[in-house]
């Protein structure tokens, strides 16, 4: 029996066209994954993202216990509203999960981490918050709605800006409150555009209200390929317990000063920094028609091989792309094994796409 | 619910076959399969002059979601194949039957053409299926 999200019955009436995903009955698309994405870019969608967890963290020493579970920092001081986007590291500095953190002043903490890694995670932080007396709640009343594109803004204030004034202020990567209806400026489709955590009693109503003043449902394809022109990870293709984020590029998202913090994996990090990875994250665009796909083999010359971690299709840019992780320092062009053939592709920097743009420099530009 | 023409015979791996007067036989995927696969964004075509036999991994469609050999449904030689889909995959999603279609094939002598479905017994695989 698979689980299930609030908006199931909605999913089904609009169409959707639903697939397992970690478990979950989620929908794919609702007709045409490269039209929802399109629509994104251009205008504004909705995605029903209620099957990822979100957990509330509190007690006195939370702050201390964040600032010890986490590779980014939250920081010392109470920062009410702020998202800070961080990897949670084992000790060997491997990726257990990437998540959102929110800071919620007086109230704790919120996270929002991944579905298809909510067991592990959940035992991994209990098991440490034990000893720092943090009481973890696994929020599975809550259901979480993101409205994406550069309409989404205009669209969810005007729903929700009675009910949540401060919203109309919000900065990227903040978020705002009342009672149970929280709402942040953030997102995993390189759009403005906001997330919305409420009681699952009143995600049907937000979901009916949003598509009645014209927001278009989009399914986890689309979000899957907005995600990758947008240069964005996707835990457990791009990043794992077996690789650091150093190795992932994810290298912005360590907080190492203050030097005297200490969290979970940092050692192992530091290691890793001085002697330099010999792997890492980078773009890849391809040259002549094909797909790029996981797992593909991809041959950088005297450097050695690399493989594709994530690869799709860019409705933006007409070609294929992908997170490749590659032996360090490459540049230029690489091969990626298609079929037995091997094709060029061209090692960009991600993103690809932000804010409905090409970001692909000289050649590439259209 | 998917569309299957009467007039045209089906494979169990979801391709049409389309007899045309001069003797040459039009082949493409069924509305079924290509709703199976979603957006369409490259395709492999075969070569004109390739000598196929029946049941050959003779192309490749990749939608977004997958990628998927397309079985060759009769033994023939390739004589035509489907160039706008180079630039425009999708016509596969929009016009299943019409211009979406793949390649054309002169089929050989004699051929398979008793392992090919009629539109009623397709209808009911695919109802099976799902």
């Amino acid at each position: 029996m698979s689980l299930r999200t609030v908006l199931y019955e909605q999913h089904l009436s609009m169409g959707g066209r639903m697939v397992d995903f970690s478990g979950w009955k989620m929908p794919l698309h609702y007709g045409s994954q490269i039209e929802e994405h399109r629509g994104v870019r251009k205008a504004v969608g909705m995605f029903d993202v209620s099957h990822m967890m979100i957990v509330d963290l509190s007690g006195p020493r939370v702050r201390d216990f964040m600032r010890f579970l986490l590779a980014n920092d939250v920081g010392t001081e109470p920062r009410p509203g702020r998202a800070v986007y961080s990897c949670m590291l084992n000790e060997q500095g491997g990726v257990i999960d990437d998540l959102i953190v929110y800071d919620r002043a007086d109230d704790g903490f919120r996270m929002v981490v991944n579905a298809a890694t909510r067991d592990k995670d959940l035992a991994w932080i209990d098991r440490h918050a034990e000893v720092w007396n943090v009481t973890v709640q696994a929020r599975v009343d809550l259901a979480m709605i993101a409205v994406q594109g550069p309409e989404a803004r205009k669209c969810v204030l005007q729903i929700l800006l009675e009910r949540v004034p401060s919203a109309a202020t919000l900065r990227p990567f903040q978020a705002a409150w009342e009672n149970d209806l929280f709402i942040s400026r953030t997102g995993y489709t390189g759009e403005d555009g906001f997330e919305i955590i409420l009681p699952e009693g009143e995600a049907v109503a937000l979901w009916q209200t949003l598509h009645r003043i014209g927001v278009p449902p989009c399914g986890l394809g689309a979000r899957d390929t907005l995600r990758l022109e947008a240069g964005m990870n996707l835990y457990g293709a791009d990043m794992d317990e077996s690789h650091t984020p150093l190795e992932s590029g994810l290298g912005w998202t360590v907080a190492w000063e203050p030097p005297e913090r200490e969290f979970i994996g940092r050692a192992a990090l530091e290691a890793q920094r001085s002697i330099g990875a010999t792997r890492e994250l980078t773009g890849l665009v391809l040259e002549e028609r094909g797909m790029l796909r996981n797992g593909q083999r991809v041959v950088c010359g005297e450097k050695g091989e690399g493989e594709v971690t994530s690869g799709s299709f860019s409705p933006v840019l007409g070609k294929a792309i992908a997170l490749a992780r590659l032996p360090s320092a490459v540049e230029g062009v690489c091969q990626v094994e298609i079929r037995g053939k091997l094709v060029r592709a061209r090692i960009v920097k991600p993103p690809f796409v932000r804010h409905g743009q090409s970001c692909l420099q000289g050649e590439f530009n259209q | 619910m998917s569309n299957v023409p009467e007039e045209l015979l089906y494979t169990k791996t979801h391709e049409w076959v389309r007899q045309n007067e001069d003797g040459t036989v039009t082949v493409g995927i069924t509305d079924h399969a290509q709703d199976l696969l979603g957006d369409m964004v490259y395709v492999e075509l075969p070569e004109p002059g390739n000598s196929l036999a029946v049941g050959d991994e003779c192309m490749v469609v990749e939608s977004v979601k997958a990628a998927s050999d397309i079985y060759c449904p009769l033994s023939g030689e390739v004589v035509e194949v489907n160039i706008a889909l180079a630039d425009t995959p999708e016509l596969i999603n929009q016009d299943p039957y019409g211009e979406g279609w793949l390649f054309t094939l002169q089929p050989a002598e004699g051929g398979e053409r008793e392992e090919l479905m009629e539109a009623d017994a397709y209808q009911e695989l695919i109802e099976s299926e799902s």
